[in-house]
């Protein structure tokens, strides 16, 4: 069982795999998020869906190297297996409740950052191939670290690149990239940031003076995953929620960013792991 | 015969075991076994069965373990419970079968507790296994959750012949008994694995990973899977938080991460990955056996460590015995305190707690005096670490799921006595029913419910 089927480097960060667990490639949704245990001694490590065939049973994971748990998952060959995978979890995102009607020639904007790049594929990919008109901004520290660029312009209607050292597409943040199209008269019914909790915090406040509903994915601390322990609580709308039952995704505009981030550093000090070096906001 | 005095219990030095994750207790040998089971006084109408919410013939096992006759006595409480080492270890009996003993009345009752924790380690020591079932019947029934429950339940139906399988949402089974209670107090290899290991010698199938809600649905339990019946035991929920000021600083906890992380993940041991934050003071807010669990493993893992909870030593809804080894081992308690503020540090970290002296007033609906703030008592407790151990709510995920399962206020299954729902073929019982209680009733649920599981396919 777990058996990690293919194996790509995606750069020298990212690693991306496919992984033999029937159950969670059945009932996968876009938005819907799993846990890994790399091996018998390791973490339960929350990594969102980036892919799933029900037919073949396999799910398709996209993993950064930041501290000890993510290595051991990308230090895996080919032909090995994790200890365990469960999922789906998470609630899927909102607009599978969608009808067809309501769907065709809605216009979406999705904005991904880094890693972030993996689970808005799939959205990207549902939503287009349900008749939505889909606009996607990437970004990225450099070209290097650029993730499913082609893949991405497949199923999208206008792919834009951001680079922060203008390595590929234009130089600059997401951000700048929402205004100009904005400014270019680019209308947008609904939009979805995921990223670093930071990306969206800022990506939320730039969408706010548009008046365009906007969805994040929280990427919080968790444990069980499944709404037990409360290590996912976050404050949205002033209300405590926990982003694993009730979550991932959440109204942009009613989370509390700076609780989260802060939340998010709560192990920074007690990880087992000594050469953590984080890339994610240099 | 009830001149001699109740057998005591060898257990760890406090100071000893303040270091380690050992079990407390020892448990019997079989002399003092025998010497215990001597003092019961084999009642014509005895109340300790009452007291026992799996009917357990008390007074019969004990009278093997007199003679010497440990495989008979294991023998006889296999009949009704299918969890004795762990009932032995953590049911409450001073409130159950040993409250009802008429021992007690002027002298100690029997340590029934122990004995039954003595017959049920002497038989797994010695390979004794009591697997005797029916033939096989074909008739498929599904188990959401591998607590006590659970297991209560997926037992009895193997027992008489059903296909049994269980999906467990983490990854090793056990629920409560792997994720929550800890090791001091119920040893995961030789107690937990133990009796797993006797319900798949019984034929039933465990699989592990399988969220039900979101892996799959209970429909698709029925639809796809075949299953004819299901019951769902999968227990007591979200952690419940204070709803005060700071809660979210880091450094505040739920009982059930910080214990989770400990003992289903092992964050105790440094050859695990799963990382604990445990600093140098911890505040527990709350009276339980949760609290007392998460007290003395934050103790363990070296804190300095008060219990706060806003009612008296007297209301405590711990066991006394856990009470008292935390006491022993060194944990202090704050009574009559009541958290008001969660303080910063003004980094995003707990620094310490705003407390308020409470006095007892009028008692409640719990029956217990209700506690009423001082007004002007304001004081701070300094800590580093805030554990919350305030209970549970149900979890959503399988009431959200299944249409026409009906639940109640709080978001419990709502089912009756013997575990039937508002669905037709769906039973439940445990903590996903009562709220949170105790192993022993969500194990009684899962018996009652297993009967009327037996009865409904048959009267199918």
């Amino acid at each position: 069982m777990y058996e990690i089927l293919d194996k790509r480097e995606l750069n020298p960060l990212i690693t991306l795999m496919d992984v033999y667990a029937p159950r969670v490639a059945a009932a996968a949704e876009p938005g819907q998020f799993l846990i890994v245990i790399p091996d018998e001694k390791g973490e339960r490590i929350p990594l969102t869906i980036c892919d799933y065939d029900s037919q073949k049973g396999v799910i398709t994971i996209v993993t950064q190297k930041v501290g000890l748990s993510s290595k051991k998952i990308c230090n895996k060959s080919k032909g090995e297996s994790f200890d365990q995978v469960v999922g789906p979890l998470g609630h899927p995102s909102d607009f599978i409740h969608l009808s067809d009607e309501e769907l065709k020639g809605k216009r979406f904007l999705f904005v991904a950052g880094g890693l972030g790049t993996a689970p808005v594929y799939p959205q990207v990919k549902w939503l287009h191939n349900h008749g939505s008109r889909v606009d996607v901004i990437i970004g990225a520290k450099s070209s290097e670290l650029l993730i499913f660029e082609e893949e991405m312009r497949a199923v999208c209607d206008n792919l834009y690149i951001t680079t922060d050292d203008g390595s590929a597409g234009a130089k600059g943040l997401v951000t700048d990239m929402v205004h100009k199209l904005i400014a270019e008269g680019k209308e947008y019914d609904s939009a979805v940031a995921i990223g670093p909790m930071i990306m969206m915090k800022f990506v939320t406040l730039a969408m706010k003076q548009y008046n365009i509903p906007l969805i994040v994915s929280l990427n919080t601390l968790m444990v069980d995953g499944t709404g037990m322990c409360g290590a996912c609580r976050v404050t949205v709308g002033g209300k405590v929620r926990f982003a694993c039952v009730e979550g991932p995704e959440f109204d942009a505009y009613q989370v509390d960013f700076d609780e989260a981030l802060n939340r998010q550093r709560m192990y920074a000090s007690v990880e087992r792991e000594s050469d953590h070096k984080c890339n994610l906001r240099g | 015969m009830s001149k001699i005095p109740r057998v005591k219990v060898r257990e760890q030095d406090p100071k000893v075991r303040a270091a380690n994750f050992e079990e407390v207790s020892f448990g019997y040998n079989s002399e003092e076994a025998i010497l215990e089971a001597s003092r019961c006084l084999n009642c014509k109408k005895p109340l300790c069965v009452q007291g026992c919410p799996v009917n357990i013939n008390i007074p019969a096992f004990i009278a093997e373990v007199a003679k010497g006759e440990f495989a008979e006595a294991a023998k006889i409480i296999s009949e009704d419970s299918s969890l004795p080492a762990v009932c032995g270890r953590v049911c409450p009996q001073e409130t159950q079968c040993e409250g009802k003993c008429i021992l007690g009345v002027k002298f100690e009752p029997v340590a029934i507790g122990k004995l039954e924790r003595f017959v049920a380690d002497w038989s797994a020591d010695n390979g004794i296994q009591f697997s005797e079932k029916a033939a096989p019947n074909s008739h498929k029934v599904a188990i959401v959750g591998s607590g006590p429950s659970g297991l209560a339940c997926a037992s009895d139906l193997a027992k008489w012949g059903y296909d049994v399988t269980i999906f467990e949402a983490l990854h090793r089974p056990g629920g409560v008994l792997e994720y929550g209670i800890p090791e001091f107090r119920l040893p995961k290899d030789k107690v937990v694995a133990r009796e797993i290991e006797n319900l798949k010698n019984l034929g039933v199938k465990i699989e592990t990973n399988v969220v039900i809600g979101r892996t799959l649905s209970v429909d698709q339990l029925f639809e796809k899977e075949g299953f004819e019946a299901l019951f769902i035991g999968s227990g007591a929920g979200l952690p419940k938080f204070m709803g005060i000021p700071g809660e979210n600083l880091n450094g505040v906890v739920s009982a059930n991460e910080f214990l989770t992380r400990n003992n289903l993940m092992k964050a105790f041991r440094s050859d695990y990955d799963t990382p604990i934050y445990v600093g140098k003071k911890v505040a527990v807010v709350g009276g339980g056996n949760v609290a007392m669990d998460a007290a003395r493993t934050a103790l363990r893992l070296g804190a300095d460590v008060t219990i706060v909870y806003r009612r008296t030593e007297k209301e405590l809804p711990a066991r006394v015995e856990e009470v008292h080894h935390a006491r022993e081992e060194g944990v202090k308690f704050e009574m009559l305190t009541n958290p008001i503020e969660v303080v910063s540090n003004g980094e995003g970290w707990v620094k310490g707690l705003t407390c308020i002296k409470m006095e007892l007033g009028e008692p409640d609906s719990s029956g217990r005096r209700r506690p009423v703030p001082v007004e002007g008592s304001d004081f701070f407790i300094e800590a580093d670490v805030v554990i919350m151990s305030l209970g549970t709510s149900p979890n959503p995920l399988i009431s959200s799921t299944t249409p026409g399962l009906d639940i109640d206020k709080r978001g419990c299954i709502i089912a009756d006595e013997s575990g039937v729902t508002s669905r037709e073929a769906i039973f439940a019982g445990g903590d996903i029913v009562t709220g949170a209680a105790t192993v022993i009733l969500a194990m009684g649920a899962g018996r009652k419910a297993a009967k009327a599981i037996d009865e409904y396919i048959k009267s199918k």
